[in-house]
């Protein structure tokens, strides 16, 4: 369980982390969703007390993080899995962040059976490729036998078979009744592997959330209509609430105008057609795929987005 | 008959069933010990660096006793008097301060350098217990290496100043055993000199050159200074009253005491060890 209540961090004039509140229960996989630069990793560093809150808390268990005897204990963390000195061996490694908590040597083969490394154990981590950098730094979160297991970007720069043994092996440890809380900007990647979503932008709290009620409610939906009579059928949609989109010229032929609907169902939509006496030659309703529906929700709260001719 | 199992590695045999749990053991300051030793073990420069400052800590002990022993005849009266052939051998302390002082300031830019700071800092939230353990770790190797330096200059620099048929002494000459022992103190301060430096400005190369500024270059840009300025850096600039310690002739005017000249170099260290301490307690990773 980690709970942050009215968390805030400010660099100077930036707000980092703007009264984030938030708990992340056990026994399931949390995505902790958000752009690049919507305060993920200082909420993270906050968490672990790596950087001081200006205000609010946080606490691990009902700790804070710094009161926590052995904290490897009950906090794995995989924060920068390249962080390790190219020279140093997997195990020593492993070992020196073993003995700073007290937690006995032969956890050094168990996590590396765990995670599969056992034969690049005396392996010079500067020799391994990411995928094993990654394993290694959750062979590392792993050492302490921990409840909670946060994770920085753990999927970043995966080759898919990677991707697919990280989100099983998450799964597992949740299912175990662990606290696993990972951070992505990835919302398609968070979709299959987490159960909840807490999204963040500019360091606020945007949503808290299951991931089906997130797809449920998403509410991007919208109607691709093709008619020949938009004379008539354009003014009866807008009448009822609908925003009408034409879509460009050269779309527009024999067959018909294109437009794009939104706001109304597909039924209501023909329904009002038939009403109107306009004919219509398609009515397709389309599912927002869930990049859009994050995009959509964090395009105002991202700090630097490139100047672009609209792209819905 | 027996079938035979191929292993195959999934996700379900590498998750074992979760231990019970002990009764929880807090992390103590001998564990970050154990650990800081296990990482300067594998941090390749470190043994290079430690070969080539013993190396070159004897040698140009050697060296400079060479150089002196060779010019004994020219000396005048008052140089003969002053000529201290403990001091001159050990005198490759200069050099190899340099060393020790980089192999102290690495053991803490090396995480900065590699962002394995947050790690550390992860697993050892005290941040006082961190420095603490790095310093003793420094120490730890500084003071054996050191006292090889030590008696390796000494013994091999009289022996070179007796062929010149320069004064030398022995280890059972007054004073001489201090002076050999206290090049590894002042080495063994160096280093966590190196330590706190590293802490506070985060980059090996930042550190090694402030290092070799404060502990080498200040010393002997002293001379063309207005005297009243050039004796009393010589007499209070830490490193020259450190070096005291290695000294069996001590002139008033320019020097203070062995002890007391070491206490000046201790007292700087800790001030700035103090520092150290303080910043990297409260700075945000």
């Amino acid at each position: 369980m980690i709970e942050a209540s009215a968390l805030t961090k400010r660099y100077g004039d930036v707000m980092a982390v703007d009264d984030l509140t938030f708990s992340i229960r056990p026994g399931v996989v949390t995505g902790f969703l958000g752009p690049n630069g919507a305060g993920k990793t200082t909420t993270m560093k906050m968490i672990l007390g790596l950087a001081a809150p200006t205000a609010g808390t946080v606490t691990v268990g009902g700790r804070r993080y710094l009161d926590l005897p052995a904290p490897m204990r009950h906090v794995g963390t995989l924060l920068d899995a390249r962080a390790v000195p190219a020279s140093r061996s997997a195990t020593a490694h492993l070992l020196s962040l073993a003995q700073s908590n007290g937690i006995h040597r032969r956890r050094v083969g168990e996590v590396l059976g765990q995670v599969g490394l056992e034969k690049a154990a005396r392996r010079q981590v500067g020799t391994f490729s990411l995928g094993m950098a990654q394993r290694l730094g959750l062979a590392a979160a792993l050492l302490g036998d921990p409840e909670v297991l946060m994770l920085d970007e753990p999927i970043n720069g995966l080759d898919p078979e990677g991707i697919v043994w990280i989100r099983t092996f998450l799964r597992k440890l949740a299912d175990e009744g662990r606290t696993v809380f990972v951070s992505s900007h990835l919302m398609a990647e968070m979709a299959l592997t987490a159960d909840h979503l807490v999204i963040v932008g500019r360091g606020r709290l945007i949503r808290d959330t299951s991931v089906a009620e997130f797809v449920r409610t998403s509410g991007l939906h919208s109607v691709h209509v093709r008619t020949p009579d938009p004379d008539r059928l354009v003014p009866a949609l807008e009448a009822a609430g609908a925003v009408v989109a034409a879509v460009p010229a050269a779309d527009s032929t024999d067959d018909g105008t294109a437009l794009t609907v939104t706001g109304l169902q597909s039924a209501a939509i023909g329904r009002l057609a038939a009403s109107a006496g306009a004919v219509l030659y398609e009515l397709i309703g389309r599912q927002p795929s869930l990049e859009e529906a994050f995009m959509k929700l964090t395009r105002h709260s991202v700090e630097y987005t490139a100047t672009e001719g609209g792209t819905e | 008959m027996t079938a035979t199992v191929t292993a195959v590695s999934t996700v379900e045999d590498a998750v074992p069933d979760r231990p019970q749990r002990t009764a929880e053991a807090a992390a103590t300051f001998f564990d970050a010990v154990r650990s800081e030793w296990t990482k300067l073990r594998s941090i390749r420069s470190v043994r290079f660096i430690l070969l080539a400052t013993v190396v070159y800590g004897i040698g140009f002990g050697a060296g400079i006793s060479y150089a002196f022993g060779r010019d004994y005849g020219t000396l005048d009266a008052a140089g003969k008097a002053a000529f201290d052939p403990t001091a001159i051998s050990l005198n490759s302390y200069a050099l190899a301060q340099l060393g020790i002082a980089a192999m102290g300031a690495i053991l803490i830019t090396v995480e900065y350098a590699t962002g394995g700071i947050q790690a550390v800092l992860t697993a050892v939230p005290r941040r006082s217990r961190v420095l603490a353990a790095k310093s003793t770790v420094c120490a730890l190797v500084a003071l054996p290496v050191g006292t090889l330096i030590g008696f390796g200059a000494f013994l091999l620099g009289q022996a070179v100043l007796a062929q010149q048929g320069a004064p030398h002494v022995t280890l059972g000459s007054p004073d001489a055993l201090r002076a050999v022992f206290g090049d590894a103190l002042y080495l063994t301060a160096v280093g966590v000199l190196g330590v706190a430096v590293g802490t506070l400005v985060r980059s090996t190369a930042g550190a090694v050159t402030l290092l070799a500024a404060v502990m080498l270059i200040i010393p002997t840009i002293s001379r063309p200074l207005p005297d009243a300025v050039a004796h009393l850096l010589m007499k209070f600039w830490p490193a020259n009253a450190g070096s005291q310690v290695m000294a069996t002739q001590h002139d008033p005017a320019t020097a203070l005491g062995a002890w007391p000249g070491f206490a000046v170099l201790a007292g700087f260290v800790a001030i700035v060890v103090g520092l150290a301490f303080r910043v990297f307690r409260t700075r945000d990773v």
